[in-house]
């Protein structure tokens, strides 16, 4: 430490200035480097994750008293938690991966919505959707959701049966199923602007399966306004056949004489059929329907026949193939 | 190796090759791979792995077409971390997915075509990653080292006729691996054929 200007032999040799100033350089070559190729596969192959749980846009709370389902309605399973309900989706018209129905929630307006109610009903008519929902008291009911992709959840629906619903158009003597279309609009929709599958979504359901008790209509789930990427305002909940038979998002019900043409079905007749009951015996061309991960468990379950509601439902399919009517 | 002009650069490619894997093992159990973290990490690694062996089999066209050195020098390790994530995705599948029972196992290896497709892909890369030393190079001779790591290409095609069952309706990305791909190819035969024809020419014109 003195203050004299230091002599020569106290600078740096050249040779060794050289080498630091080489080593200095290709260290800065190699960060860059490694940053580029992992920030490279990273973009590359990053999917839409999950959004974190301050990223969920909050549907407001349900309105009104809430009516507690009959206990036969309910599983007892751990529910499956609000965060990862909503947050990983199939709805292809907000996008293809899991993470994306929910970035993209925003773009869906649930409100102003009508439904319109026809086809072989004797009082056909569209309604508002308030003005619907005011018809029918909500109702909890705690489903098991499972999925054609093997995986599965509980959750705390909020709606009312679709008996109900159809109780007030009266179906003529020539019903015989029962045709749901979901908002066909690239604006809100934009997973609509490429033909992924053919636009609009539309589901069926047999007549007698359409009036089960089990069959609902959600428009709110763990006590709150259904959330865009579940399917906001109105939507199809099936709890014993797999997911994708419960349209999302719907503005029409038509009831037909003849069965109706559904979506994945067009795609894919051969992996999805109409009837789509969950049943661990018939695998999917390309995967095994025997277990299935439940959102938030570590190990695969055992996939139960009709999705563990065999007793209320398997009569509506007595003297029937279920490998034929997959 | 050791007085390669650009000595950082396999060490750079290896710690940004692997940083993703490190970044799943360590963040996918705290929830970073969202609410299905087996599924997301299956499709992660199974696409990381596709990416590396496409660039893998890129360093020799881009050579040929560019006249650069560097992509021959980085292949080798392309390769290994291909290979290491073929296996990280297998294992995933495996021991993660499948909680490691064999009879599951064989049992979707027996019906589920696209998953025999994918294991015989990782299969096919085990000999070239165990083949990946100048050792190896030696004992087996160039031109049968060279034919034998061609299998590189098969498990690419491989990979995405893997890709393109396991996905559910949109196949644009597979699609894209295997246009990239078929290109890749495409520039090698070329190259092949350059090389056939000038051979031929120069032995019509040096007859033994």
């Amino acid at each position: 430490m003195s203050d004299d200007t230091p002599s020569g032999s106290d600078i740096t040799p050249e040779p060794l200035y050289l080498r630091r100033r080489e080593l200095l350089k290709n260290a800065g070559l190699f960060l860059g480097t490694a940053a580029g190729v992992a920030g490279g596969l990273l973009s590359l192959t990053g999917r839409g994750r999950g959004s974190s749980a301050d990223a969920v846009p909050d549907a407001g709370a349900v309105a009104g008293p809430v009516v507690k389902a009959a206990s036969e309605f309910d599983t007892s399973e751990p529910r499956t938690s609000y965060e990862d309900i909503t947050t990983y989706n199939n709805f292809y018209e907000l996008g293809l991966d899991k993470g994306d129905p929910a970035r993209l929630a925003h773009l869906l307006k649930p409100r102003p919505w009508t439904v319109t109610l026809d086809g072989e009903v004797h009082e056909p008519r569209t309604v508002d959707i308030d003005q619907l929902l005011s018809w029918f008291p909500p109702e909890e009911r705690v489903y098991r959701m499972r999925c054609v992709e093997a995986w599965s959840m509980v959750i705390p629906w909020l709606g009312f049966p679709l008996a109900a619903l159809l109780a007030k158009v009266k179906p003529t003597s020539h019903a015989r199923y029962v045709a749901f279309t979901t908002l066909m609009d690239p604006e809100q929709l934009p997973g609509q602007q490429r033909r992924v599958l053919d636009w609009p979504y539309t589901e069926g359901l047999r007549l007698d399966e359409a009036k089960h008790p089990l069959t609902f209509m959600a428009m709110g789930l763990y006590g709150r306004q259904l959330p865009a990427q579940n399917g906001a305002p109105l939507r199809l909940v099936v709890p014993w056949k797999y997911g994708f038979k419960g349209g999302k998002s719907i503005v029409r019900i038509t009831l037909t004489r003849t069965r109706p043409f559904t979506t994945w079905n067009m795609a894919a007749p051969e992996e999805y059929g109409f009837y789509a009951n969950v049943n661990p015996a018939v695998p999917h061309p390309r995967w095994s329907q025997a277990t299935e991960r439940r959102i938030g468990d570590f190990e695969r379950r055992r996939t139960l026949p009709f999705n563990g509601y065999a007793e209320q439902v398997a009569h509506l399919y007595s003297g029937m193939d279920l490998r034929e009517n997959y | 190796m050791a007085t390669s002009p650009h000595p950082w650069l396999n060490p750079a490619v290896t710690v940004g090759g692997l940083a993703p894997l490190v970044f799943m093992a360590v963040q996918g159990p705290r929830g970073a791979l969202g609410p299905n973290a087996i599924e997301a990490a299956l499709n992660q690694t199974g696409l990381i792995t596709l990416v590396l062996l496409v660039a893998s089999l890129a360093c020799t066209p881009v050579r040929l077409v560019t006249g650069w050195t560097w992509p021959a020098r980085v292949r080798r390790t392309l390769g290994l971390l291909a290979f290491t994530y073929a296996s990280s995705h297998f294992l995933t599948y495996v021991v993660l997915d499948r909680g490691l029972s064999l009879s599951a196992l064989l049992e979707e290896l027996a019906e589920r075509p696209f998953i025999f497709v994918g294991f015989t892909a990782w299969m096919l890369l085990v000999p070239l990653a165990v083949t990946s030393t100048n050792a190896w190079v030696r004992r087996l001779g160039f031109p049968r080292w060279q034919r034998l790591h061609r299998l590189a290409y098969v498990a690419a095609v491989l990979g995405v006729v893997h890709f393109v069952w396991r996905v559910k309706k949109d196949v644009t990305e597979p699609v894209l691996y295997g246009a990239v791909l078929a290109l890749l190819f495409a520039l090698r035969v070329g190259e092949a054929m350059r090389k056939r024809r000038a051979r031929a020419a120069s032995a019509a014109r040096n007859p033994a």
